[in-house]
């Protein structure tokens, strides 16, 4: 693409050239379940924060993968870890350790 | 020399088998330990992709099997191998020497109390798709009074580790939508949602179906699990999922939520099995003899498999795997069975 020097908004396309395998493996090593979620939405449906703010764990997996940690970091925050989306995953991620992972590794500048 | 066949399960695979040896001139002999004959063929109202009524299909099958000898309510008591044959006590006193061993032990349905969340056995508007089938063979159950609004739940006991099943079950996705399809057209008026993970509608025609369910009834297809149900006051059920595709929490108020129980391993199959000393995979069906191209041969010289014994299989599957077994069969009885003096070596080369 032409790079014409300016743009009135960011590219709210999914750039997966951004993305940072390093980091992604680090988180990894650390929790290897991120690696076996099926997206199907479980965690997001019985969400105790996501009733009243933006709160998803399939989706901030979803934009770290999509190159937008800062995005997931926005997703999880107020997340209470109250552990409920551990109690109806199919695949038994434990999906808090995963949360407090992804924002030790992905806050770190 | 008309050789003794002993084959074990009264569903579609053992009955298709039973025919096709029984054409062959062999003897056969099928027990089934349920007083009736057909399995799950038999409680079912009608198949998919084509809804033909599944009494017309058993009918068919049952035809076939004339001549062979059938024993109902009868289990196996005891089998020990002789030199080549099987030597089987059955529960009914008489016993069997048996040259060949089919297994077709099919499947459980998964029991649905098992996934508490999703409340059957607790909410009376929770049902599974065996008890929507036998509503549409007897319109009979109290939990269906012209619903307005009705769920459908895929993979309930499939694609679960935390309930110890990993695998798919593969029939419940276009169950589903003929369940679908069907509840629409008994009550037009409904508005009707399948909640799906991934929809697996592989087979010939599976996908017409889909689209049949879209465009002529209107089914909404919603991506993302079922997590959460709960009973209002009003007896309706509160359904809470994500709808993934649009990123959001959902929650919607049912009258009906339909469960699709998804396929285990027969429970008696595996104690079949431990009795024949027949390994399983961790999925727990049984394990064929080695990879993909050993076919209905278990891992025993002599017994064999068919059907769901092996894990998920449509009917046409289950079908085709047992006449795949028949001949399987065949050839064990004529080309290595009869030669006494090389037996144990032709079976090293070709079971």
């Amino acid at each position: 693409m032409v790079d014409f020097g300016f743009g009135l908004v960011p590219s709210s396309r999914i750039n997966l050239d951004l993305f940072d395998k390093g980091k992604y493996e680090e988180l990894a090593a650390l929790e290897p379940d991120v690696r076996i979620c099926m997206a199907c939405g479980s965690c997001t449906a019985v969400c105790t924060a996501g009733k009243f703010e933006p709160t998803s764990l399939r989706e901030a997996i979803e934009d770290i993968k999509n190159a937008r940690a800062d995005k997931a970091l926005q997703m999880l925050e107020p997340c209470q870890l109250c552990g409920k989306c551990s109690m109806v995953c199919p695949r038994g991620i434990n999906t808090r350790h995963l949360i407090l992972s992804i924002n030790k590794i992905y806050s770190e500048k | 020399m008309k050789n003794n066949i002993l084959i074990i399960g009264g569903g579609p695979a053992g009955l298709e088998a039973s025919a096709q040896l029984q054409r062959m001139g062999y003897n056969v002999i099928l027990i089934e330990r349920s007083p009736k004959l057909g399995g799950h063929l038999a409680k079912w109202d009608r198949l998919f992709p084509d809804r033909v009524p599944a009494d017309e299909v058993l009918r068919s099958l049952l035809d076939a099997t004339e001549g062979v000898k059938c024993f109902t309510d009868t289990d196996i008591r005891a089998i020990n191998r002789l030199d080549k044959s099987y030597n089987v006590r059955l529960t009914n006193g008489i016993t069997v020497l048996s040259d060949a061993v089919l297994v077709a032990s099919g499947f459980d349905l998964f029991n649905a109390v098992r996934k508490e969340e999703y409340g059957y056995g607790i909410y009376n508007q929770v049902m599974t798709n065996a008890d929507l089938e036998a509503y549409f063979r007897t319109g009979e159950d109290r939990r269906i009074e012209n619903p307005r609004k009705v769920g459908f739940v895929h993979c309930v006991g499939s694609r679960d580790e935390k309930a110890g099943c990993r695998s798919c079950s593969k029939v419940c996705c276009a169950t589903a939508v003929k369940q679908a399809i069907e509840m629409k057209q008994a009550f037009p008026e409904a508005e009707v949602f399948c909640f799906y993970m991934d929809l697996r509608l592989f087979g010939r025609h599976y996908e017409d179906l889909y689209l049949e369910a879209q465009k002529e009834y209107g089914v909404r297809f919603i991506r993302g699990r079922v997590a959460e149900v709960s009973e209002n006051f009003d007896g309706t059920l509160l359904v809470k999922a994500e709808d993934t595709v649009a990123s959001k929490p959902l929650k919607v108020t049912l009258d009906l939520l339909v469960l699709m129980a998804g396929m285990r391993p027969s429970a008696s199959g595996k104690a079949l099995g431990e009795l024949l000393g027949m390994n399983v995979e961790d999925d727990g069906y049984f394990a064929v003899r080695s990879g993909i191209a050993a076919g209905q041969r278990s891992q025993q010289p002599g017994i064999f498999l068919a059907g769901a014994a092996t894990g998920p299989k449509t009917l046409p599957e289950t079908l085709a795997d047992a006449r795949a077994a028949a001949m399987e069969v065949d050839r064990y009885l004529t080309e290595v069975f009869p030669d006494a003096r090389n037996y144990k070596q032709l079976v090293k080369e070709r079971w």
